[in-house]
């Protein structure tokens, strides 16, 4: 059994080691001499030369706004609309939820062109709304799920005490209910996150500018620029997967949770 | 409190944006998709209607559609037959109390959180001719010729299965984190209970988990089925064009490059497109059904 087990998890982490050496390594070193062996000299050149030559800096910052808009905007809509679904009382309710939830079933795809053609009409494309925007509607039907199956755990006694008070049903949401959701949208933050960093699909089609392209593109780019030249591409896909693997290091449990709730409510 | 919220301005505020946001970019595109799929449209000129003909022609395309809906098959039936029964025999163990199992938990779920991008490009240069990882260790076992060695992703015969071992390795760490978090919801009382009477691993195994599991696998099945049928990015990364001849072509790849770059014909990818979302859509359905059956057969 330990056997199987240790197979596997050395088959799973032999692949980024080897990422990690060759992007220390020349040629020569990675080709002949040495192909698995730790570098004989750290040549972390590599790293400083794919940063000002591939514009890896700007791609990198771009994954970045997007996906931290993104998830801006999912939390805050994702809220409010569970809030409305969940705890206010209007006919058409049910309803409106399975309308949101026909986005767990339904494939980007199709949204891929209609899409772009109004981006291009509004002349956006050349933005980073034009990543933000799409990936918060298809963030938003598994946020409302995970939403919805945590804001059942909330007691309706504090709301009713708040309203006696004299609270308006805005200051329960922003005040009571929101700060209370925080393990929520924590859970969602990491879901989001993970979807945007990674995205290709959107990312290759609509940004073509090279000011707006993300760090999935970018690395595509960079790996054929330097195509058989293996150390600053290693340094490349080392940078991509750095703040992932950092987050997952640090947040192991709630990463694996995150994405555990988000396919079983899904 | 009722009459606070049954506040109808105020259901309106919560509601409006996201209701907008999620019908502009899910819902519309779905119909505009189905309008421009009944057109010859390269996005430039006018619009012509031609009916089903899109349809028509993509299904005849013995060339490249039909063999990129069975290679898409392909992965789908690989990740049931590998992938799945994999990821459960290591939750199984996972779960019956080893030593350092939050480790391999941990470990096991990494490639999940990588971009797939990555993860492409890692394994082209695994699968590389010559000097890749893989071929370096044939050759140091005598297993094959250093003077000829094999393109994993350039040949006909190799592309498809070069390109599907990256995406079962993946995500088997996800599918096992699932059934591992299944079985551990599974009160230890009636695993208990079982030893007691002098069960075995595999009994219990088969007769308790299993059964108990039956959520959990709907879960797994469908994201396995739905996320083979949109497989994208590994494909794209390692085999840009669809491989050697079309050899490794799946539907979303083909639908790309016919919709955009190069080809521009905007009504036959949105064919595509919507043929897409009927194969989703039904077997979505489909997995759900095949469970709902079985759960009322009990």
């Amino acid at each position: 059994m330990y056997f199987l087990l240790s197979v596997w998890a050395f088959l799973q982490l032999f692949p980024l080691y080897w990422m990690f050496t060759f992007s220390l390594k020349t040629n020569q070193e990675i080709f002949s001499d040495n192909p698995i062996g730790l570098p004989r000299s750290w040549l972390w050149s590599h790293y400083r030369d794919v940063i000002e030559n591939a514009n890896m800096f700007r791609y990198f910052a771009n994954s970045l706004i997007v996906s931290a808009v993104t998830i801006a905007i999912v939390s805050m809509l994702g809220l409010m609309a569970t809030y409305a679904l969940t705890r206010m009382l209007w006919r058409g309710r049910s309803f409106v939820r399975s309308y949101y939830m026909l986005g767990l079933a339904l494939p980007i795809h199709a949204a891929l062109l209609p899409v772009f053609l109004v981006l291009k009409n509004l002349n956006m494309l050349n933005s980073l709304w034009a990543l933000i925007l799409p990936y918060a509607a298809f963030a938003l039907s598994v946020a409302i799920l995970i939403f919805i199956g945590f804001i059942s755990g909330i007691p309706n006694e504090l709301e009713e005490s708040a309203c006696l008070d004299g609270c308006s049903v805005y200051g329960i949401f922003f005040r009571i209910i929101a700060p209370l959701m925080a393990p929520a949208l924590s859970v969602v933050a990491i879901f989001t996150f993970l979807q945007c960093w990674n995205e290709l699909l959107f990312a290759s089609v609509y940004a073509t500018d090279w000011r707006y392209k993300t760090l999935t593109v970018g690395i595509m780019q960079m790996a054929g620029q330097y195509r058989t030249n293996w150390g600053p591409i290693g340094a490349g896909l080392t940078v991509a997967t750095a703040p992932t693997l950092i987050i997952y290091i640090i947040l192991s449990e709630k990463v694996q949770k995150s994405l555990v709730l988000g396919a079983i409510k899904g | 409190m009722e009459r606070v919220m049954k506040n109808k301005t105020a259901v309106v505020f919560f509601l409006f944006p996201s209701f907008v946001l999620f019908t502009l970019i899910i819902i519309v595109p779905v119909f505009m998709s189905a309008y421009y799929s009944v057109m010859d449209w390269n996005g430039i000129g006018a619009k012509t209607f031609v009916g089903l003909s899109n349809y028509i022609e993509m299904l005849s395309d013995t060339n490249r559609f039909l063999p990129a809906v069975l290679h898409t098959c392909f992965f789908a039936a690989a990740s049931l037959c590998i992938q799945l029964p994999f990821s459960l025999l290591l939750a199984l163990v996972l779960a019956a109390k080893v030593k350092g199992e939050r480790f391999f938990l941990t470990v096991y779920f990494i490639p999940v959180v990588l971009s797939a991008v990555v993860i492409g490009q890692l394994w082209m240069r695994i699968y590389y001719p010559r000097g890749g990882l893989l071929n370096t260790l044939l050759i140091n076992l005598g297993f094959m010729d250093k003077a000829q060695p094999t393109a994993w992703l350039g040949d006909i015969r190799t592309a498809l299965v070069a390109v599907t071992v990256p995406i079962l390795w993946q995500y088997v760490g996800y599918h096992m984190l699932l059934y591992y978090s299944g079985i551990k919801s599974i009160s230890p009382d009636i695993f208990e209970a079982a030893r007691i009477d002098g069960a075995s691993f595999w009994q219990m195994s088969t007769r308790i988990t299993l059964p108990l599991l039956k959520p959990i696998l709907q879960v797994s099945l469908t994201f396995s089925v739905i996320g083979s049928m949109k497989v994208f990015d590994l494909v794209k990364v390692m085999l840009s064009d669809g491989g050697p001849s079309g050899s490794g072509e799946v539907i979303t790849t083909l639908l790309v490059r016919r919709m955009f770059y190069p080809s521009n014909r905007y009504g036959y990818g949105s064919a595509m497109a919507i043929l897409l979302i009927i194969l989703c859509v039904v077997l979505y359905q489909s997995v759900g059904l095949i469970f709902r059956e079985r759960r009322g057969e009990r």
